[in-house]
């Protein structure tokens, strides 16, 4: 055998791949540098788009100028994987030296960031990731760690309710099979139990599901309507296929399942479907009619859930950071400051409870199709419906009561009533 | 035998570069290596089945799953492997990623060429289906946090100390894959590569041959899950789901099946573009497709056979010169 030139330039290639890190960020005074994590690439690119839009509008509207500090936003993508998310959140603690990590989309993004935060003293601001746990149960862990959001549960609390008021007695629940999809049903179903309700059936089709066809024949006749949960694309997908298969039965659902993040390229066969979730594009405010233009103007959609939880998160910022007259205050004190806020924001008064997560109100949103702020095209809105005002993340529950319960999963609460 | 002795050397060399070079770039360089290294231990199983026996398999990352797993249970719920415990887990992982492809062994040997790879695909597929579905154990999509890394007289929350220990265990992995394939088993296994039949006739037991590559590849799997585990600090389906076995397939083939260090330099390549380059610009999946595309067109043998081709070119000119220089003398 040969002596071969790869093996002769084996050495210095890796070593240059190595090298290409040896270059460091310089570290600017008056700066704060927010290291973003939200999944640009992959199947929820498009959620990911919105959310850093909505971040990004902010910045554009305040000129990046926060009270004085001169803010350095970077974005980094965690495809929608929890250990890239931690990899990626290492880099921008790491290389970047950021002040606050920001974003993560799913449940297990957010259970992955978390403990990052607590490892490397680092704030984390939770603006989209819901898991219930993080401002429940295992809120002690992650004492850097501050949700501008929401937690899963919250609007399915309220939303159970309103399913009861409605007259509807059986429901069957499908909803993709993650964290999130069993608090938001699992809320849902702890609610509409608690009135009389009953969840006859749930099935658990796996996050980013393409084909529903396996599913939808199963669904059982006697329930009086059917509960969604969706996420990314199978938002999309869900209601068409099951709207083929000639579904009469009324359709509600968690707030991603018909979410402004796809709401536009849906059909009308979502038209008089019910969701929940603490924003819509459609809120008759002159605030946010405003915000919806603006934004539709620059980034050619109307926002949605995503892009306002986000803006709202750089505001929430912001206000902190200006009330110490543009200096990061320390990660311990930041996470205090923000839990004190109380904001007039796009989605309504937003005040933050003691386990950190927003007390806000909760908006029922019927899908319609309607001209609306002055645009000229009949399209889809998340009309609301009825308002639930100040609702916390343990809504009509005794807090003390809710917590000793375990965190809702495939099996709590457990199916009484299925079969 | 010389030319080989030449290449271990340069191979050597290029460990000590990293062995030297890396504790001394920033963190992030560290940790992306660190990830590069216990993922190259997997690529490297993976070609004793590709490169080696000619099994392309689609399911390996079904006993890095293993590995990384059977970690995070025993350090979350028994707080066992956070001390000297820790090399018992090493042990135990590689143990038990041996026994599962031992039980995958026996139904997917049997088949061959593009079978083989369906039936792999498949079993890797239960492999997810398990970490996905059972969440009592698995902690379903959202995968189990490790809180800490092991302590036993060093600390490896330290990421050089880390970094240290799985280039130690890779270089360990490397010198021992390298000695059986250079061993008369592994000469037996390039046999069947080649002709599997003609190894039957001579009297080889080409099964059992096949079985032992299998369950080697699953053991040495199971140890790249195991500091896989510890690396990212969080084992979910991700690390078990398809596109991870076909990572492994790609960086095989990219940097050369059938020379083990080729599978490195494939890992460190792809780490390099989707890890690092992602942090700078937003084409870097534009240089990733690139990099295979060009790869498959112009080198069908991976970076691994550039020297070759050069050499055959070489020798495709310097004859073209003999000719030349012989045209006077004939006319």
């Amino acid at each position: 055998m040969t002596i071969t030139l790869l093996r002769r330039l084996g050495p210095p290639l890796l070593g240059g791949v190595v090298a290409l890190g040896l270059t460091l960020p310089s570290n600017a005074a008056e700066e704060l540098r927010i290291g973003y994590v939200a999944p640009t690439t992959g199947i929820f690119a498009q959620v990911g788009k919105d959310m850093v839009d909505g971040f990004q509008s902010y910045l554009d509207e305040v000129n990046s100028d926060f009270g004085g500090a001169k803010v350095k936003f970077i974005v980094e993508d965690e495809q929608a994987k929890p250990d890239t998310a931690v990899t990626r959140a290492k880099k921008l603690i790491l290389q970047d030296k950021v002040h606050m990590l920001v974003g993560g989309l799913l449940a297990s993004s957010g259970y992955a960031l978390a403990p990052v935060s607590t490892a490397d003293k680092t704030v984390y601001v939770v603006p989209v990731s819901a898991a219930d746990d993080l401002t429940q149960r295992d809120l002690a862990k992650y004492p850097y760690m501050v949700r501008t959001g929401w937690s899963s549960s919250q609007p399915s609390h309220p939303f159970g309710q309103w399913a009861c008021d409605q007259g509807y007695k059986k429901i069957v629940a499908i909803g993709a099979d993650y964290a999130f999809g069993y608090e938001v049903i699992g809320g849902f179903q702890r609610a509409f139990e608690a009135c009389g309700g009953q969840i006859i059936q749930k099935i658990w089709p796996p996050i980013g599901t393409k084909d529903f066809g396996p599913y939808i024949p199963t669904i059982r006749q006697d329930a009086d309507a059917i509960f969604t949960l969706m996420v990314g694309p199978m938002s999309l997908q869900f209601p068409k296929q099951l709207a083929a298969a000639g579904n009469k039965k009324p359709v509600i659902g968690g707030g991603t399942s018909y979410d402004e993040f796809v709401l536009p390229s849906m059909g009308d066969e979502v038209i008089g479907h019910v969701s929940a979730l603490q924003y819509s594009a459609a809120l008759e405010t002159p605030k946010n009619e405003a915000f919806v233009k603006k934004y539709r103007a620059k980034y050619g959609k109307v926002p949605s859930y995503y892009s306002e939880t986000n803006y709202t998160t750089a505001q929430m910022i912001h206000e902190v950071i200006k009330n110490n007259k543009g200096n990061f205050p320390g990660a311990e004190e930041f996470v205090k400051q923000v839990a004190a806020l109380k904001l007039d924001t796009l989605r309504g008064p937003v005040t933050i409870d003691e386990m950190r997560n927003p007390v806000q109100n909760i908006y029922i949103k019927k899908v319609e199709k309607k001209k609306m702020f002055g645009y000229d095209k009949e399209e889809l809105w998340n009309t609301v419906i009825k308002t639930y005002p100040n609702v916390s993340q343990f809504g009509q529950f005794n807090k003390d009561e809710f917590l000793k319960t375990p965190v809702y999963s495939r099996d709590f609460p457990p199916c009484k009533f299925c079969n | 035998m010389k030319s080989q002795h030449i290449k271990v050397l340069i191979v050597v060399a290029a460990l000590a570069a990293i062995a030297i070079i890396v504790p001394n770039t920033n963190s992030f360089v560290i940790l992306l290596t660190t990830r590069a290294l216990a993922f190259s231990i997997l690529v490297m199983s993976l070609d004793i089945l590709l490169g080696y026996t000619g099994l392309p398999s689609l399911g390996q990352a079904a006993y890095l799953g293993v590995g990384a797993y059977l970690t995070a249970i025993l350090a979350t719920r028994y707080q066992f492997g956070l001390g000297y415990d820790f090399w018992l887990v090493v042990v135990l992982g590689i143990l038990f990623a041996a026994a599962l492809a031992a039980i995958f062994g026996l139904l997917a040997i049997r088949a061959t060429g593009v079978y083989f790879l369906m039936i792999t695909l498949a079993l890797g597929q239960c492999a997810w289906g398990l970490a996905y579905r059972w969440n009592s154990l698995t902690g379903g999509d959202n995968g189990i946090n490790l809180r800490a890394r092991p302590k036993f007289g060093i600390d490896l929350a330290n990421e050089v100390t880390f970094f240290y220990l799985v280039f130690v265990l890779f270089a360990v992995s490397l010198l021992l894959m390298y000695t059986l394939v250079r061993s008369p088993f592994g000469r037996s296994l390039a046999g069947i590569r080649e002709r599997e039949l003609r190894m039957k006739i001579l009297g080889y037991n080409t099964w059992l041959h096949k079985y032992i590559a299998f369950i080697i590849a699953g053991g040495f799997g199971g140890l790249a899950g195991v500091l896989w585990a510890h690396t990212a600090g969080i084992v979910s389906p991700e690390n078990v789901v398809l596109t991870t076995s076909v990572d492994a397939l790609l960086m095989a083939v990219l940097g050369g099946a059938g020379t083990l260090v080729g599978g490195v330099i494939g890992a460190f390549i792809v780490f390099g573009l989707r890890e690092y380059l992602s942090t700078l610009v937003p084409w870097w999946q534009y240089a990733l497709g690139a990099v295979y595309v060009l790869t498959i067109l112009y080198l069908p043998t991976g970076l691994m056979g550039i020297p070759e081709r050069l050499r055959q070119r070489r020798a495709a000119t310097g004859n073209r010169e003999d000719v030349k220089k012989m045209a006077p003398v004939t006319s």
